[in-house]
């Protein structure tokens, strides 16, 4: 599923607003990044889906761990 | 470590020692890889291994006398290769000699006196050396006695052809010459240094010292005569038989001396293993197949194609390998104790800046010690990296999910959910002190408070409990500090308890108060019930005729009291014990120890499942990649052999019995039916199964130490005060399929209530839009945590739950 599509299955409930495309940063260890991912921009909560997680999230943890 | 310890290390793996071949072999001619090319129908690349050490391989490679085929491991079994047919079904095949490297020219001039094997062999090499060789003799042709041999043999087109090489090397030949002692002193004057053929020049009467038997008396280790600059060899006919790749062999040395001569260079230095020596490496000839010699059809012209792949397929490719058979961790990173030395030393080493990037490698032993108990040399790949994790720790590069979720249990056990010392009811003082394991209390409360009960009942002045962790996590994950902080919690409850003697429960314990408490004694439950008899509510008839696998906890390998204490018991119980292949001394780990299960959940679930013998690991690195170190071939052979060998069917058909808590808990979560001893000598339901009770999550298991710890409390009367934060109160309802996905990711119901109920507090939640469920996250320190929710009005259904260490930063506006 395209990130586009997975933004318009998701609201936020505290906001009530549609879910928008945006840059989101993470951190780990010594790395920085940034990612396009569905979050309300009202309150900043972020859609991190569990493919994502246990996807390219796990495998950049694993190569950052030897690093 | 520094270069000194990984030198030591790196000497005690030999599995890149030469094989027994090559080692024979008096020019260490590569005849393993040889072999393996000739049975990949390779001429040309066997051919190529054979010039790269032998001197006139045409020559050579038809009349060696192979001294490697005496040593050849394959000969223990039956028949050791025909190295030496094959080598002369090489040469007599291979398409064309290829180029012959040569140094840089030197000014140097060398004269080889006497064109006998070994004085040619000094030439060819003295020649590649980039000398300017000139070669004296007698008669009218090179070769001495090599045209000697049967034309089948060696043909005089291919002497002759090969005999050129040394002409178009640029050699100076002078045939026909007046070899005397005028002539050789004539030589000397003229020339930088001398090689002297023993052979050509027999019985010439020459100004240098002379052996009884009147050759030209010789060093052994470098052919000097007693004249400086002049060298000699070769005439091994003159003694006994003729022996070609001796006189080659002598010739070599000559030119190496030479060399060394005109350099001023030390001339013994490095020597000690020229010529044959004995190998260091060792090679199992367990389970190789006898395999008769394959006869050529044509005994006169030697091997056809498919004969020499036939013969050459035979080589068992020597090599040691030893743990890395029995080992699935030392198999998954491809190499060897001495690589993996190396390795770990660079991770080491390079503290800044640079990649270390065999962390994962280095937390993922088991430290087992499996490795130490079969290498011939006693490597223990878990020494290794127990040192390296100490070094990570100290030099702060030890990533943090490692060990988290070990040391946080740890940390339960240490904490007021479970560490308890107290006397036995109504007593004040204790002569003995339970000390059942916070593993043991985890996956079996009700047989804990049993077994307390027993002990109580069959100990005299007094058993007193003590509950907590003896900081076996922390010494895996190389955390000294913690690990004397969670240790010396242990020392001051039991001095607070007056000192009194420990009954353990688990073998860890029992190894790590042994080795870092001495000073408390301390002796196994099974010892106590082996001395005082089994509990009267055991479950002895339950064994009767049926016959089980004890599966050894690794932390016994050095402790045969217990394990025989064990077998005792169990054979009173009534059961039969069908040994597993790998016991006693040699069981692997269940994927606990070392914190494998911590820094490598993937490569712990494969030992387990391994051990379990439920069925091969299904991506095991045999079938992702076929390894192709030396004997790469051979190496999967035996590894895929290795299921059906340790794990024959009729054994592994049995149920298991563990005395270990975690070898339970991940046997039983491996599928394998398993029970633990404590559950048969002190059964909570008579007449119950005890090897189905399966699987345990991790939250259930601090449960159940909480569960150990009330019981205690309240046959005293005491009210455990324990502070329980507001979302411990959270009701959830969770699916078995759902409660297994999010305990195998070490997400346990407490992380799920804080989720929920930050999320419910907050209102920060995101809506499926389709089904309605929720979906919230919260970051506790190190990770952040994902749940699928549904809210009702009996509590929270989970639909699912996922993790990730990346933190969310948050969103750029």
């Amino acid at each position: 599923m395209s990130q586009t599509d997975e933004a318009k299955g998701w609201s936020c409930a505290g906001c009530g607003r549609e879910l928008e495309i945006v840059k989101v940063g993470f951190s780990y260890l010594k790395g920085n990044f940034e990612v396009e991912l569905p979050a309300c921009t009202g309150c900043g909560q972020v859609l991190v889906s569990e493919e994502l997680a246990n996807g390219k999230m796990a495998d950049a943890e694993r190569i950052l761990e030897d690093k | 470590m520094d270069q000194e310890k990984l030198r030591e290390w790196e000497y005690k793996c030999i599995q890149e020692e030469p094989p027994e071949c090559a080692a024979a072999c008096p020019i260490h001619v590569d005849a393993r890889l040889f072999v393996k090319e000739m049975a990949r129908g390779d001429r040309e690349a066997a051919y190529k291994v054979l010039a790269k050490t032998m001197p006139f391989p045409g020559i050579l490679g038809r009349i060696c006398d192979h001294p490697c085929e005496s040593k050849c491991k394959r000969g223990e079994v039956e028949e050791p290769i025909a190295i030496g047919l094959l080598e002369r079904s090489c040469v007599e095949q291979a398409a064309g000699k290829g180029r012959i490297q040569v140094l840089s020219r030197r000014e140097q001039r060398i004269a080889v006196l006497g064109g006998g094997f070994a004085g040619l062999v000094a030439a060819w090499d003295l020649l590649k050396k980039g000398f300017k060789v000139t070669v004296f003799e007698g008669s009218g042709r090179l070769g001495g006695s090599l045209w000697e041999l049967p034309e089948g043999l060696l043909p005089r087109e291919v002497l002759c052809d090969e005999l050129a090489t040394l002409e178009a090397l640029k050699a100076e030949i002078r045939l026909d010459q007046q070899l005397d002692a005028a002539a050789f002193e004539a030589i000397c004057r003229e020339f930088d240094a001398l090689f002297i053929d023993r052979e050509s020049l027999a019985g010439v009467a020459l100004p240098l010292a002379l052996e009884d038997d009147g050759m030209l008396a010789v060093d052994a280790a470098t052919g000097a005569t007693d004249r400086g600059g002049v060298f000699a060899g070769g005439g091994t006919g003159t003694r006994g038989a003729y022996a070609p790749v001796s006189e080659a062999l002598q010739g070599r040395k000559g030119a190496l001396s030479i060399e060394r001569f005109i350099q001023k260079a030390q001339m013994g230095a490095g020597r000690e293993n020229e010529g044959p020596f004995q190998t260091r490496l060792f090679t199992s000839t367990e389970g190789v197949e006898p395999e008769p010699r394959v006869a050529p059809s044509d005994a006169a012209g030697g091997f056809s194609d498919e004969e020499a792949r036939a013969e050459a397929s035979r080589c068992i490719q020597c090599e040691c390998m030893e743990c890395v058979k029995v080992c699935l961790y030392l198999e998954r990173y491809q190499g060897y104790p001495k690589k993996y030395a190396r390795q770990v030393f660079n991770n080491d080493g390079v503290i800044f800046g640079a990649a270390h990037t065999k962390n994962q490698f280095v937390n993922s032993c088991s430290g087992c010690g499996l490795c130490e108990t079969v290498c011939p040399n006693n490597f223990n790949m878990g020494d290794l990296c127990h040192e390296a994790r100490r070094t990570m720790n100290e030099h702060k590069f030890m990533p943090a999910s490692f060990h988290e979720f070990a040391l946080q249990d740890l940390e339960h056990s240490r904490g007021e959910r479970f560490a308890l010392g107290r006397h036995e009811p109504g007593r004040e003082q204790s002569a003995w002190l339970y000390f059942p394991s916070c593993q043991l209390c985890a996956t079996s409360p009700g047989e804990v408070d049993s077994s307390y009960r027993y002990l109580r009942r069959e100990l005299s002045g007094g058993v007193g409990m003590l509950l907590g962790c003896c900081g076996a996590p922390a010494y895996w994950a190389g955390r000294d500090d913690l690990f004397r902080e969670a240790l010396g919690e242990v020392r001051s409850a039991w001095q607070k308890l007056g000192s009194p003697k420990v009954v353990t429960a688990c073998s860890t314990c029992q190894s790590i108060f042994s080795e870092h408490l001495p000073e408390m004694e301390s002796v196994s439950l099974w010892k106590i019930v082996e001395e005082k008899g089994l509990p009267a509510s055991n479950c002895c008839c339950e064994g009767a005729g049926k016959s089980l696998s004890i599966s050894d906890p690794c932390i016994t390998r050095h402790d045969p009291q217990t394990r025989q204490s064990v077998r005792r018991i169990v054979r009173q119980l009534g059961y039969a014990i069908d040994e597993l292949p790998l016991s006693g001394d040699k069981p692997e780990c269940c994927g606990y120890g070392g914190l494998m299960f911590n820094a490598n959940p993937k490569l712990a679930k494969d030992v387990i499942g391994h051990r379990a013998a439920q069925k091969k690991p299904a991506e095991s690195a045999i079938a992702q990649k076929p390894v192709t170190p030396p004997g790469g071939w051979y190496r999967t052979r035996a590894m895929q052999d290795r299921d059906t060998v340790y794990y024959r069917t009729q054994v592994s058909g049995n149920d298991y019995l563990a005395y270990c808590a975690m070898c339970r808990d991940n046997l039983a979560a491996a599928g394998k039916r398993v029970s633990h001893l404590v559950e048969l000598l002190f059964p909570q339901v008579a007449g119950g199964d005890p090897a189905a009770r399966g699987w345990i999550s991790w939250s259930e298991r601090r449960a159940n130490r909480g569960r150990v710890r009330g019981a205690v409390l309240r046959e005293l009367g005491e009210e455990g005060v324990v502070t329980r934060p507001d979302h411990e109160k959270i009701v959830l309802r969770i699916a078995p399929e759902v409660l297994r996905r999010i305990d195998e990711r070490r997400i346990l119901e407490d992380d799920v209530k804080k989720v929920i109920y930050h999320a419910e507090r907050s209102g920060k939640r995101l809506q499926d839009l389709k089904t309605g469920c929720l979906r919230a996250s919260l970051q506790c320190e190190n990770v952040t945590f994902w749940v699928d929710y549904t809210s009702g009005a009996d509590g929270f259904t989970v639909h699912n739950a996922y993790c990730h260490r990346m933190k969310i930063v948050g969103i750029k506006k």
